[in-house]
């Protein structure tokens, strides 16, 4: 081990005081790895940090050091982005959790990296207020890591994404400098856009510590559907059928028959077990055009093709509803031990061709393949389930996942929506990317992160 | 019994660590570190099966720390099961003596081996404790101020020991009692708290179950269930302890064994796991468990009559949840139904109903800050709804939350949610 890595605890332990740096095996051991599946790395040491000035000391330690860092919140992540790489610092923000203004005036939020979602949705909601990106997780997701992987969720439809909601980053640099960017301007040009920069940049160019969000009004009503189908191929007509009917609803969420199954075997609400696919769908805003869109959706659906159309009765039961599907990739793990979650994204157009060429994939590696997502936004979830102790099974599934790109990128698609690049797609960004622009990514980089230690080896290898 | 490395390791590999559970673990949202998570426990357990880790000191303590509420069982989609990780697992920490003291193995074998495998011995004590409290020596030991000279943990508890009941469940229940018109044959489990501080929980019980056609048998001295065992990692006592039961009750000849401890419930309802293997038992576990019901659970499957006469005029009530009647045993629905088919009773919902409030069996005792910490949480939810009686189903729930109020001079009551139905019926027949 080089020497710096035998003084850096030490350090730390000066720097953050004990009980903020953790080292012993039963300690570290459960930092190694986030919510991808079948990727560890137990680091060298964990470090809780209470504001921007320590993480600057834990970043200058950390090079002065020369050891990398790899900053974490709930460990939540879906592609590996904070899987700690060998002999790392895992920087955890969990501890700066703290909400700071609630800006009615100016409709924002401002936030320390660790604030769950969930608590940052209630606070906005506490004063009328709507705080729309909502990823699976969010429950126990913290704010800084859905900056870090721009994650998305239910309502990106028509809401957008995290990085649509973010007005202003506090981030500390590799150096150790803390800058701000960002403002509570609705409009604001002033220099480069360093902001989104930073937005999905996966803990590579620097520490996101604190974040100021743009809420919305909240919407006055909004109406859940729960449309039943007897064929795959007849829900992705569905939502092709309402997008061109030019109706956006806020939420249009697809979840086949395997993935309908373990959802309704944890959460247990009525969902129809012997559906082929049924479409979760919502619509929000003002009550007359909730009453609208509802009535003209639920015609669609029924004009192509669903057996069934139940109407949520009230909130409660939108929110179970809801609160169900994004329990979806972890039920998906009661059937085989290791679920590999893919999330590819392809033109709303391809939908109903990808999803057949997803089965097809299935077919021909004789694997077991569960299919969910963002319908509506074309991002799919084809979830794996393997195990990971059988070599040659996980053989097969690599030639999938390769078979699901290969067929995402020819429809002019993305390898991933929303769960990042991180280690488990990196390997395939450079096709989807082209030369240029992939070494356009590695020459940011160098210019922010020149030593290289800040989450390396995350989204390309230098 | 089976190792971590011996287990079936799909029950370890079916946690994939995607933090559903870590909202949900008091002890997790109490320091905010992995290695206190259900995930982070599961991954310590994984790490030793995979050879990566050994059973060491810190482990144990580990396993100590978390309070077996199951509440993760709960949060987690994927339904690892995480009962059966967690007693393994501190069974493990037993066998290689990594927490062994010559103090912690006095208590332990105090405990698990003396009193709790032996009921009459525990009616003993509990007489002896029964006179210290009425007989005016325990106020006189008080006021001379005699607690000083308890060692320090002792001189805390001391005001939490419970009040021990005049009359225990024996002399308060016939061994066959029966309803006027028999519909159903059951048998009730008496336990051993509440055998001796909470008889008229199970003198309620009957009745309820009286009142509802059941003819009811009640053995008058009845094993401990082995939960205390299993949870402490003391299986083979468990497993003894399971087969005594067997023994004194035959699953075949009742429609149904009905259980009124949350966290007896819990453990009694897995005899079928516990005895999966053994030779003799095995079929009469496999029965048991099928039969076995907690209280409220079985009066709302049978269609339980709605009681005519009301409790006390507007009462307010709210319910707090054992964890393992709501996380163990499913069972969350059931005691709200039938406090709403009380007659002048008002149901207030309270926050983090579901929340552990600390008792957790002996964690009281053996981690008295976190326990605290949680009593105090769970305190304030309940004084947040206005409600004047808090309704529970589990004996350390009850005497937890009793001593919470007592200590702050508040006049709350706690109560049996069957208690409140077996009055409603009483009141009846003043109608």
């Amino acid at each position: 081990m080089p020497q710096g890595y035998t003084e850096l605890p030490g350090e730390l332990v000066r720097a953050l005081g004990e009980k903020n740096v953790l080292t012993a095996l039963e300690d570290v051991l459960p930092y190694g790895f986030d919510g991808t599946a079948a990727l560890k790395q137990r680091p060298l040491a964990v470090v809780f940090v209470h504001d921007a000035a320590q993480v600057s000391a834990v970043l200058k330690l950390a090079r002065t050091h020369r050891v990398p860092v790899v900053t974490r919140g709930s460990g939540t992540g879906l592609s590996g982005g904070s899987v700690p790489v060998k002999n790392a610092v895992v920087l955890c923000l969990v501890k700066m959790d703290r909400i700071l203004e609630v800006d009615t005036a100016n409709l924002t939020l401002r936030a320390e990296a660790g604030a769950i979602t969930q608590k940052i949705f209630d606070a906005a909601e506490a004063v009328g207020l709507f705080y729309p990106p909502d990823p699976g997780s969010m429950k126990i997701s913290t704010i800084g890591g859905n900056v870090a992987e721009n994650s998305g969720g239910l309502r990106g439809l028509k809401y957008g994404v995290t990085r649509d909601y973010v007005m202003g980053l506090e981030v500390v640099l590799a150096d150790g400098s803390i800058c701000w960017l960002g403002s509570k301007c609705v409009k604001d040009v002033a220099g480069y856009n360093l902001r989104d920069l930073f937005i999905g940049s996966e803990g590579t160019l620097g520490v996101v510590t604190q974040v100021l969000l743009k809420l919305l009004p909240k919407p006055a009503a909004r109406q859940t559907l729960l449309a039943t189908f007897a064929r795959m191929d007849a829900a992705a007509e569905t939502v092709s059928a309402i997008i061109a009917a030019k109706i956006i609803p806020c939420t249009l969420e697809f979840l086949d028959r395997k993935t309908i199954q373990c959802v309704e075997d944890f959460a247990k609400v009525g969902l129809p077990r012997d559906a082929e696919a049924i479409l979760l769908i919502e619509t929000d805003g003002h009550p007359a055009a909730v009453a609208d869109e509802a009535a003209k959706v639920e015609e669609l659906c029924r004009a192509h093709g669903a057996t069934s159309v139940r109407r949520a009765a009230d909130a409660a039961e939108s929110a179970q509803l809801a609160t169900a599907r994004r329990s979806a990739f972890s039920a998906l793990a009661r059937l085989r031990p290791t679920t590999i979650l893919e999330d590819v994204t392809v033109p709303r157009s391809e939908l109903a061709g990808m999803i057949r060429e997803v089965e097809a994939i299935a077919a021909k590696h004789r694997l077991n393949i569960a299919t969910f997502g963002h319908f509506g936004d074309g991002n799919l979830h084809p979830t794996i389930l393997t195990d990971e102790r059988d070599t040659e099974e996980m053989h097969r599934v690599e030639l999938a996942f390769a078979d699901i790109v290969e067929a995402t990128l020819a429809r002019g698609g993305t390898i991933t929506g929303e769960h990042g690049v991180g280690l488990a797609k990196k390997g395939f960004l450079r096709k989807q990317l082209g030369d240029a622009s992939h070494d356009l990514l590695k020459i940011v980089k160098r210019s922010l992160d020149p030593e290289g230690l800040l989450n390396p080896g995350k989204i390309f290898d230098l | 019994m089976k190792t971590l490395a011996e287990m079936d390791y799909s029950v370890l590999q079916q946690c994939m660590h995607c933090g559903m559970c870590l909202p949900t673990c008091p002890t997790y949202v109490e320091t905010k570190e992995e290695r206190n998570s259900p995930r982070g426990r599961i991954s310590l357990m994984r790490a030793i099966a995979d050879g990566e880790l050994d059973v060491t000191k810190a482990f144990g303590e580990e396993m100590y720390y978390c309070l077996g509420c199951l509440a993760c069982t709960s949060a987690c989609p994927a339904g690892v099961n995480y009962a059966e990780l967690f007693e393994t697992a501190r069974a493990e920490v037993e066998k290689t003596g990594v927490l062994a003291s010559p103090k912690r193995d006095a208590i332990r074998w105090f405990a698990l081996r003396l009193v709790f495998t032996r009921p009459r011995l525990l009616r003993v004590i509990g007489r002896l404790l029964r006179f210290w409290q009425v007989s005016g020596a325990q106020t006189a030991f008080r006021k001379l101020g005699l607690t000083r000279l308890l060692p320090a943990n002792l001189r805390k508890l001391e005001p939490q020991a419970p009040a021990v009941m005049a009359k225990f469940s024996h002399q308060l229940i016939k061994p066959v009692e029966r309803a006027v018109a028999v519909k159903r044959r059951v048998a009730v489990l008496t336990g051993c708290v509440q055998d001796l501080v909470f008889a008229d929980v199970n003198r309620a019980t009957v009745d309820v179950l009286l009142a509802n056609g059941c003819e009811v048998h009640t053995p008058p001295v009845q094993p401990c269930c082995g939960s205390l065992h299993a949870h402490n990692g003391d299986m083979e006592s468990a497993r003894e302890l399971a087969r005594r039961q067997l023994e004194l009750f035959d699953p075949f000849t009742f429609d149904a064994i009905i259980s009124n401890a949350g966290g007896c419930g819990s453990h009694l309802r897995h005899y079928d796991h516990l005895l999966a293997d053994d030779p003799v038992y095995a079929a009469r576990a496999g029965e048991w468990s099928r039969k076995l019901r907690d209280v409220s659970e079985y009066l709302v499957e049978i269609g339980f009559r709605k009681p005519t006469g009301a409790a006390k005029e507007g009462t307010c009530v709210t319910y707090h949840e054992s964890c393992h009647l709501c996380h163990g045993q499913k069972v969350s629905r059931q005691p709200r139904d039938i406090l709403k088919a009380i007659p002048g009773v008002e149901l207030r919902e309270c926050a983090e109903a579901t929340w552990c409030c600390g008792s957790a069996g002996i964690y009281n005792i053996t981690q008295p800050e976190t326990s605290s910490w949680l009593q105090e949480r769970k305190l304030g939810h309940l004084r947040t709804t206005g409600a004047t009686v808090v309704a529970t189903a589990n004996p350390g729930c009850h005497l937890q939350i009793e001593n919470g109020f007592k200590a702050a001079g508040e006049t709350t009551s706690v109560v049996h949610p069957i208690v409140l139905l077996a009055r409603a019926y009483q009141a009846e027949s003043a109608l």
